[in-house]
């Protein structure tokens, strides 16, 4: 399993959040949409000239900071293939 | 009694309100349409209750002004209708165990549970009753199913005794509760997936987004241009000028009373545009130029609004918005702005940092026009070639660009990430769509009437007993020297902090070049906000920010206007 941070997913990858590395603003902000380390999510896209990543998780599509996003730590799952 | 819907954003708070008070407000489909309160009253039992539609809010720890407003309102309410999007249970319930701590007396209103079913989502409702130990009622407040039980269930709402927990238990105590309530079954990408996937896309999204914008403008003026070609110019023309005319004979032709009701004549006749008085241009102005204006732009709007476009928006306007310290949800209330500057800057609450919302607040007094000023920039300027109205919009662009990377360099403080819920897309109900079109076209004239009709009973007087021409020598120096305006231009400039289309339509009698109509626009545009915006804005940034946010308009305002009047 490796662990990479969320702009370095491919589009259609998964995983499930292994860490945030961020202060308590940006956790919080990021815990109150469920994204939080342990949820499990699936990159969509990337953004436009690091523009934001949109991911989806609980069936809630939620884009994110390309910022914010290089932050968020990610366990990528095998592609079942 | 006092009963508060709360809940996240965009879950339909806001039309479960207007089914239960049958007051009408803004809704729309994405997150933060409800920047403050409404409040709405209906009968329980026999007593009255007052219903407050809440700002949407994820946590109780807020993160931007719209949630602090939720949290303010929250120690007010004796019962709490706690709406919850069935789509995301997990989410929305992070909020209701927050609210359970309270302590207050609630129920849940399950909203959206047809497209749950169509998702594929089956929630059992009796064990998540029992779990969370409070009434759950399913809802469709759009189509107003289980509403009637909602009401009915009102009086079993209970307070519950639920521990305060940490974060993490909450999140270990949803799980759990998920476990036991919902069940997923798999399905396939329907097209509306289909479509949300490429509209954030970069190539695709890109180009979506351009089709839209285009089509958006072509359609607004298209729409603006028929209403006025086919129903008020004939309206006007054929009906009402025969009658003002006989009027004017009647009063013989001049006098005080004849320049306050039907304004001067020119070459014998009534000018809608330039006669200037209270019922030629007075009506004219708001009627025949600016309405159809409002009513294409709003309808449009609305559209993009609820079909769930402007998230995406946001999301490709990003990183052009962080060039000028803004993110780009903040693309929102800059297009309400081209609406009416008032909702704009109430929209900017949806921004995280006062930083932002200077520089949006900023940005949208300074250049973004609203309809009533485009129209009145389209209906004059236009006249004089369709080019000229490219310098005014353009120079706003470049003036909207250049300020804004200046602001972000010179103003303190940090910009935050985006962050934002991305909503399905949904088909527009025609009712609702027409309802909120209708909402802001009757806003419009409410608000717009008396004060135009005012200002020219005003402006008569004024120009009566001569305060102008003393006021406009004392102008005179920078609206002649570095404008190359007329001194009879500044009286537009002093209307222009009443209403920005009376005050267009004020340059129009002064046989302006066309050049110094350019310029009269621009300047009209940028130099300070009309009276309603400044309400807003000395309430959404205080005394000092307006007051910076005031200085900035008038240095920008006077800069461009003396390098257009030199340039052209």
């Amino acid at each position: 399993m490796q662990i990479k941070c969320l702009n370095d997913l491919r589009s259609g990858e998964g995983g499930k959040i292994s860490r945030i590395n961020g202060g308590r603003g940006m956790v919080g902000r990021l815990a109150a949409l469920n994204i939080r380390p342990g949820s499990r999510i699936t990159k969509l896209n990337d953004g436009f000239m690091r523009g934001p990543v949109t991911i989806e998780l609980d069936r809630t599509q939620i884009a994110i900071g390309f910022g914010m996003a290089a932050r968020i730590m990610v366990a990528v799952e095998e592609s079942g293939q | 009694m006092k009963i508060l819907l709360m809940g996240n954003p965009n879950v339909g708070k806001s039309v479960l309100f207007s089914r239960l008070t049958g007051v009408h407000v803004m809704t729309s489909n994405y997150p933060g349409t409800t920047v403050h309160y409404s409040r709405g009253h209906m009968k329980l039992g026999d007593q009255q209750g007052e219903i407050i539609d809440v700002p949407g809010t994820y946590t109780l720890e807020p993160t931007c002004d719209a949630e602090k407003v939720a949290l303010q309102m929250l120690d007010s309410g004796d019962l709490l209708i706690n709406v919850v999007s069935a789509l995301n249970l997990e989410r929305n319930l992070y909020l209701t165990l927050q609210l359970l701590e309270r302590k207050v007396p609630m129920i849940v209103a399950l909203n959206m549970s047809d497209d749950a079913a169509h998702y594929g989502i089956h929630i059992d409702l009796k064990r998540l009753r029992e779990l969370l130990g409070v009434p759950v009622i399913p809802t469709v407040a759009t189509t107003g199913e289980g509403i009637k039980e909602l009401v009915d269930n009102l009086d079993k709402a209970v307070s519950h005794d639920m521990p305060a927990r940490s974060r993490d238990e909450r999140w270990v105590a949803i799980g759990d509760i998920l476990n036991q309530v919902q069940q997923v079954t798999h399905r396939h990408h329907t097209w509306r997936e289909r479509l949300a996937d490429a509209s954030v896309r970069p190539l695709s999204g890109g180009l979506m987004a351009l089709t839209i914008l285009i089509s958006t403008f072509l359609g607004i003026r298209f729409l603006g241009e028929g209403l006025i070609g086919g129903l008020f110019d004939p309206l006007f023309n054929d009906l009402w000028a025969p009658v003002l005319n006989g009027i004017s004979g009647f009063l013989g032709g001049s006098g005080f009373l004849h320049n306050v009701l039907i304004g001067k004549l020119l070459g014998g006749e009534v000018d809608f545009v330039q006669s200037f008085g209270l019922l030629s241009s007075g009506l004219y102005v708001p009627f025949a130029m600016v309405l159809p204006y409002i009513i294409s732009f709003y309808l449009v709007l609305g559209l993009l609004e609820d079909t769930g476009y402007l998230p995406r928006l946001a999301i490709l306007m990003d990183s052009i918005m962080h060039k000028v310290g803004l993110h780009g949800y903040a693309i929102i209330p800059t297009l309400l702005g081209f609406g009416c500057n008032v909702p704009a800057v109430l929209a900017t609450r949806i921004l995280e940092s006062k930083r932002e919302k200077f520089i949006a607040v900023t940005l949208i007094s300074v250049a973004v026009p609203c309809a009533a000023l485009q129209a009145m920039i389209f209906g004059l300027v236009g006249a004089r070639g369709g080019q000229y109205v490219v310098i005014v919009y353009g120079t706003l662009l470049l003036v909207w660009i250049v300020l804004g990377f200046i602001l972000n360099k010179a103003v303190k403080g940090f910009s935050p990430e985006l962050l934002i819920e991305i909503p399905p897309y949904r088909l527009p109900r025609l009712g609702a769509t027409l309802q909120k079109l209708w909402m802001r076209t009757y806003g419009f004239l409410a608000e717009a009437l008396p004060i135009i009709l005012g200002a020219i009973i005003a402006i008569n007087i004024l120009y009566f007993i001569g305060l102008f021409e003393a006021i406009a020598d004392v102008a005179a120096p920078v609206v002649t020297g570095l404008l190359g305006l007329p001194k009879e231009a500044v009286t537009a400039l002093i209307v222009g902090v009443l209403r920005k289309d009376v005050a267009v339509g004020m340059l129009a009698p002064l046989s302006l070049t066309t050049a110094q109509l350019v310029v009269g626009c621009v300047v009209l545009a940028m130099f300070f906000p009309c009276i309603a915006t400044f309400v807003v804005l000395l309430r959404e940034l205080g005394p000092v920010g307006t007051l910076k946010s005031f200085a900035v308009m008038i240095l920008v305002a006077l800069t461009t206007g003396g390098l257009l009047n030199w340039a052209l």
